[in-house]
């Protein structure tokens, strides 16, 4: 009876926070379009009974969907977010390995005042910070004035608005999701495995290959989800810093909802997304169940 | 054994391998080696014993490369080796704690070593096999460190160490984790492999009995230092201090006050009387006599009406009878000394010091004490295999009356805990040639403990 109550909770939890809103969502991408409020009218009609089910499924259509695939901005919007995504995650991971590998390969004392550095931005506002980074990359920034100021440029570079800033924005957002799974699967490496490496007639860079990468494998995969999955939808760092130029669907999303009204196509594009999503998910689930097995 | 003795530590004229000189090494304030010189010679089986922490493992680690002494200096084939990291080093180690590398399958671990030699595919195929075969490990090739057993690991370990077949392996504790049969079986193995290759070993071990197996020497360590490093029948039969004594095998140590003895022979203190009266006799006695007089004591000899019997009827059968009993070829030098006492017990070796222990107690008769040690303080270190036991009273060197307090069966062997007059515990070990249920000597029962006057090894310290 209590097992049964303890794994009751937490799809509870889940029934409550994603599968309800999922739902509903589906729903309203499954409706039409209409001067009101809320802007749609909803094909389902529970109120009229069976019949109301009934009515719901012969009219069923995919006109919102079929609409995405009508105008090339969403594929193209979709591709790009899969790109910008893709490579922000590699440049996260650029940056956020060595971190993570200095962190672990710290006197044990230091650890965890480098962790919490790490974890330090998180008790800002998010918006607060993107917004600090359009004030360091614009033409008249803190940037440009520092590389102005060393001569290293005779020209202010034009940074902010352009699909490079947006890649700084998401490195510097994302990168302690990087760093804390690859840090934690480098701290429980045993340095013994090294030394036996090196014994067995590796240099230390061969073994850093041979040894240190794939034992930290499982951790470079989580923080590549960790990063890429909520990249994909991002909205607030193209809006902010990627201007006109950057096209990423979380924000055609916004814009369906917002300046379009449209909700049902709006949603239609979220479902779209959600499903594209559910594939890294997926493999993001496996990898931590494959690491839970190589443990246990 | 006939073989040519392999005592390399006692030719002036050979080159050691290893030569540590005065080597320290510190964690910090904490001195983990302190001031340690010595050699160890090409193909030799040496092994380290001591209790944990006292540095076996960083001993190791320096020669490997991980750590650097930090006063001091380590020759390899009489080349520095500060200078070469340890990749660079013609040194395997098997790790204490095996580091295997947990993503590559066991047969990818033994051949890692191999591929990073440059070898071809079919030389490492050939050699991992091998390594496979040799510690039993081939229906687990394709397996996981995680998904085999503690001693299957261990046997891993040891075959990756042992796939490159390195001048110089070091092994810390390469077989704690095997049941019983396999690590004799492994003992043998390594030794083999040895003979083979010529490789020389440096070995950790806790247990005594595997030192004293494979060992071309024993260092036993202790807070840093090798206390003594020989041969494992010196470090057993001549200990150099009571610590290695304590520390290697079971030990009797009684602590007493020597006194030189009177350079003649004596008997048994058991007859007092029959002792003064046979001290001038013995004396007299020569080398020649001897075993003569020994053996007239234990062939049954006839008596006058046998005599009798004999010369009137059956010397016209069987010929004129010989009194002279009947001999074994003369011992060999080497041997007679121990003989001529061995078969007589009650006739005891002359010099060496008696130990008074305890009050009341007639002194032990050590007849290979050190006579300078007159007037101090020392320690008998006895083995219990060395000690008889019996209930009534032997005639012995030395004789002690106690009181069985425990028995602990070994199965092939018991162990007798005795209790002496002035509450001194010692142990006494016999073979198990009877069936436990027959053995005479139990509980409680009042015992003499007995041992021969060369039986222990005096310690001054
Ligand atoms: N890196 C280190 N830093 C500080 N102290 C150390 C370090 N390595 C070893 N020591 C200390 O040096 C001493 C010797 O350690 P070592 O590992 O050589 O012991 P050992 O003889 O191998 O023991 P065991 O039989 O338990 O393996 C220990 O007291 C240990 O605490
Ligand atoms: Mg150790």
């Amino acid at each position: 009876m209590r097992r049964a109550t303890l794994i009751l909770l937490p799809y509870l939890w889940l029934l409550a926070l994603f599968l309800v809103p999922f739902v509903i969502v589906l729903k309203i991408s499954l409706s039409d379009i209409a001067l009101a409020i809320p802007p749609y009218t909803p094909t389902l009609d529970f109120s009229a009974g069976w019949q109301g089910i009934r009515n719901f499924f012969a009219g069923l259509d995919f006109e919102n969907f079929v609409f995405l695939t009508t105008d090339d901005l969403y594929w193209k919007a979709y591709l790009s977010s899969l790109k910008i995504a893709s490579i922000a995650t590699f440049c996260t991971l650029l940056v956020g390995y060595p971190i993570a590998y200095g962190m672990a390969n710290a006197p044990d004392h230091w650890r965890p005042t480098l962790m919490m550095l790490v974890i330090l931005p998180f008790w800002t506002s998010f918006l607060i910070r993107v917004y600090s980074w359009m004030g360091i990359l614009s033409t008249e920034g803190y940037l440009n004035q520092l590389l102005l100021g060393m001569g290293l440029i005779s020209e202010p570079l034009t940074i902010l608005n352009t699909p490079v800033a947006v890649y700084i924005g998401i490195v510097y957002t994302y990168l302690p999701f990087m760093i804390l799974p690859i840090y934690s699967a480098l701290e429980r490496m045993d340095g013994s495995l090294l030394e036996a490496a090196e014994d067995l007639g590796c240099s230390r860079v061969k073994a850093f290959w041979l040894i240190t990468v794939p034992l930290s494998k499982t951790g470079i995969i989580a923080g590549c989800f960790l990063v890429f999955i909520p990249t994909i939808g991002e909205f607030v760092i193209p809006s902010l810093l990627g201007g006109s130029q950057t096209l990423m669907i979380g924000k055609v999303l916004w814009e369906e909802f917002f300046n379009n009204r449209d909700w049902p196509v709006a949603s239609a594009v979220a479902v779209v997304l959600l499903l594209i999503l559910i594939i890294p998910i997926v493999l993001f689930q496996r990898n931590e169940q494959k690491q839970r097995e190589a443990e246990g | 054994m006939s073989q040519i003795a392999f005592e390399p530590w006692n030719d002036p004229n050979a080159k050691p391998l290893i030569q540590f000189k005065n080597v320290t090494k510190r964690f910090g304030e904490f001195v983990a080696i302190d001031n340690q010189s010595f050699d160890i010679y090409e193909k030799e089986f040496f092994a380290l014993l001591g209790p944990s922490g006292c540095g076996k493992t960083t001993m190791m680690r320096m020669l490997a490369g991980f750590e650097a002494p930090t006063e001091g200096t380590i020759l390899l084939g009489g080349q520095d080796i500060a200078p070469f990291p340890p990749n660079k080093r013609a040194v395997n180690m098997m790790f204490q704690s095996y580091a295997l590398f947990p993503h590559l399958s066991v047969w990818d671990n033994i051949a890692f070593g191999l591929k990073r030699d440059g070898k071809s595919k079919d030389q490492i195929a050939a050699r991992v096999e091998e390594m496979l075969k040799l510690t039993r490990l081939e229906q687990f090739a394709r397996r996981k460190p995680h998904q085999i057993s503690g001693g299957q690991r261990q046997r891993v370990a040891l075959a990756r160490s042992l796939a490159k077949a390195p001048k110089l392996l070091l092994l810390d504790e390469p077989l704690g984790a095997l049941d019983a049969k396999l690590r004799q079986a492994t003992q043998f193995e390594l030794m083999d492999i040895q003979e083979k290759t010529g490789t020389t070993f440096v070995i950790v071990t806790h247990d005594q009995e595997e030192a004293m197996t494979v060992a071309s020497r024993v260092a036993v360590m202790d807070n840093g230092k090798i206390i003594q490093a020989d041969t494992p029948q010196v470090i057993y039969e001549a200990p150099a201090s009571r610590y290695v004594a304590d520390f290697i095998g079971d030990v009797n140590l009684i602590d007493g006050v020597a006194e030189a003895r009177k350079g003649a022979q004596e008997t048994a203190p058991a007859e007092p009387e029959a002792a003064k009266q046979a001290e001038p006799e013995a004396a007299k006695l020569s080398e020649h006599e001897a075993p003569a007089a020994a053996s007239e004591r234990r062939v049954p000899q006839p008596n006058a009406r046998g005599k009798w019997l004999h010369d009137k009827l059956f010397r016209y059968i069987l010929g004129a009878r010989e009194d002279a009993p009947k001999q074994l070829p003369p011992p060999t030098p080497g041997e007679s000394e121990a003989a001529a006492t061995a078969s007589r017990p009650d006739v005891i070796a002359p010099g060496g010091i008696t130990i008074h222990w305890a009050e009341g107690q007639p002194p032990l008769i050590v007849s290979n004490g050190d006579p300078a040690l007159a007037g101090q303080r020392v320690t008998l270190a006895l083995r219990p295999e060395k000690l008889g036991i019996s209930k009534d009273r032997p005639e012995s060197a030395n004789a002690l009356k106690g009181k069985v307090i425990d028995i602990a069966y070994l199965g092939n062997l018991s162990t007798y805990h005795v209790e002496l007059a002035n509450g001194l515990m010692v142990k006494a070990q016999l073979a198990n040639t009877r069936r436990v249920a027959q053995r005479d000597i139990t509980w409680e029962d009042e015992v003499w403990i007995s041992f021969r006057e060369t039986a222990g090894v005096v310690l001054s310290e």
